[in-house]
């Protein structure tokens, strides 16, 4: 039976060298047995397409899309696929490297329709576009959020923004990082909290009847 | 005719079980006790919302067992929940569209403060939005918690000018800031 591994043979022999060598991450005692291949950008759908339909492969189900922000790297961004195959068994992981200053990847949601949700997630918080997409809309953003918030350099207390009658963000008040344990003799006291009581402004006053 | 309550009730010139009170006190004795919650389950503690309403907690001690998914027949929002920013402005929408007078309860870590969830995606407390009545700590808070702050809400909701409430137009009555 086949396995990741010839299936990745397989691609470097259909598509020469521009595929990069077969990494493999095997571990005996987990019984991991994971193959990464690099892909160039623009020959990602054709190698997803063979990947999928060559019989040989039969890499039938895709497991994830996921959009990384390799931050002061260079390409910054990638885009890895993870593809299983139910006939076969074997898991087989395809990284395309995404540069920053165009940001675009072949979609693949013509080849497993699960691409399309994967892509516009991975558009939403990264940023990456997928050409030929169907239907690249922000799926957990709303539509007019301008930020792309898993971007390594997107602060986690978030940016204003304003979509009026839709939703808005405001910035949350972290304080030294959103929690903090401190060492403490006492469990209890070295529950993570906030460094100091960040919401200080915002506690409103409550207890007055209101004026008539 | 002046008469204390005392020598009303006392006198035999009314029927013996009748009760003489302030009428702000009857009106707010009457909302108290059947308050229509509006479940704005979100998160978790929706879960433990509904633990609240079941049998053994039973909600329905309190006179709060009527559930409504309309918010045009509710008197009390209970936010139970991670009120994100997508879905801020539609739990705004229906508070707007319950009628006064309305209360709210802002119930566990996040409806009160964002909670854990200090991030971009959340908002950092449905008081932001809405004016609280009571506010409900825990992680989720078990529904003791909740019954407790329907008790407290209650005692407030008794201390209430309900009669001038009740005259005035729904534009004079306090908003949110």
């Amino acid at each position: 039976m086949p396995t990741a591994l010839d299936a990745a043979k397989a691609v470097r022999d259909r598509f020469g060298g521009k595929i990069g060598a077969p990494v493999v991450f095997a571990d005996k005692v987990t019984g991991r047995d994971e193959v990464t291949v690099t892909v160039p950008r623009e020959n990602i759908a054709v190698v997803c397409s063979f990947l999928k339909w060559d019989a040989g492969c039969a890499f039938d189900y895709l497991v994830d899309i996921c959009g990384v922000d390799n931050h002061d790297a260079s390409p910054r961004f990638e885009v890895d696929y993870l593809l299983y195959s139910m006939k076969n068994g074997g898991l087989l992981r395809l990284k395309v490297g995404v540069p920053e200053d165009n940001p675009t990847v072949p979609s693949v949601s013509s080849v497993w329709r699960a691409a399309d949700w994967h892509e516009r997630e991975a558009y939403d918080m990264v940023g990456i576009h997928f050409t030929s997409h169907p239907d690249l809309r922000r799926i957990l953003m709303w539509e007019g959020y301008p930020f792309h918030p898993l971007r390594k350099d997107f602060p986690l207390e978030g940016k204003p923004s304003d979509v009026p009658g839709v939703a808005f963000t405001r910035a949350a008040p972290l304080d030294g990082g959103p929690f903090v344990t401190a060492p403490a003799a006492h469990a209890a006291d070295r529950e993570p909290r906030i460094r100091t009581n960040a919401l200080a402004d915002d506690v409103r006053d409550k207890t007055g009847e209101p004026t008539l | 005719m002046t008469q204390t309550t005392t020598t009303a009730g006392s006198t035999g010139q009314l029927e013996s079980d009748a009760i003489i009170t302030r009428l702000d006190a009857a009106i707010d004795w009457i909302r108290k006790n059947s308050l229509w919650p509006m479940p704005m389950g979100l998160a978790c503690c929706a879960i433990e919302l509904m633990a609240t309403g079941a049998s053994r907690f039973d909600i329905a001690r309190f006179g709060a067992e009527v559930m409504r998914f309309s918010p045009r027949q509710s008197d009390v929002m209970i936010v139970s929940g991670t009120v994100t920013y997508k879905m801020a402005l539609a739990v705004k929408r229906i508070w707007d569209q319950m009628p006064d007078p309305k209360w709210c309860i802002a119930m566990g870590a996040c409806a009160s403060t964002g909670g854990m969830y200090r991030s971009y995606a959340v908002l950092q407390g449905i008081d932001r939005l809405l004016p609280v009545d009571v506010y409900v700590g825990g992680c989720p808070p078990r529904p003791e918690a909740l019954l407790d702050a329907l008790i407290k809400l209650q005692a407030k909701i008794q201390r209430e000018p309900g009669l001038k409430n009740l005259k005035r137009a729904p534009a004079e009555l306090p908003k949110a800031s």
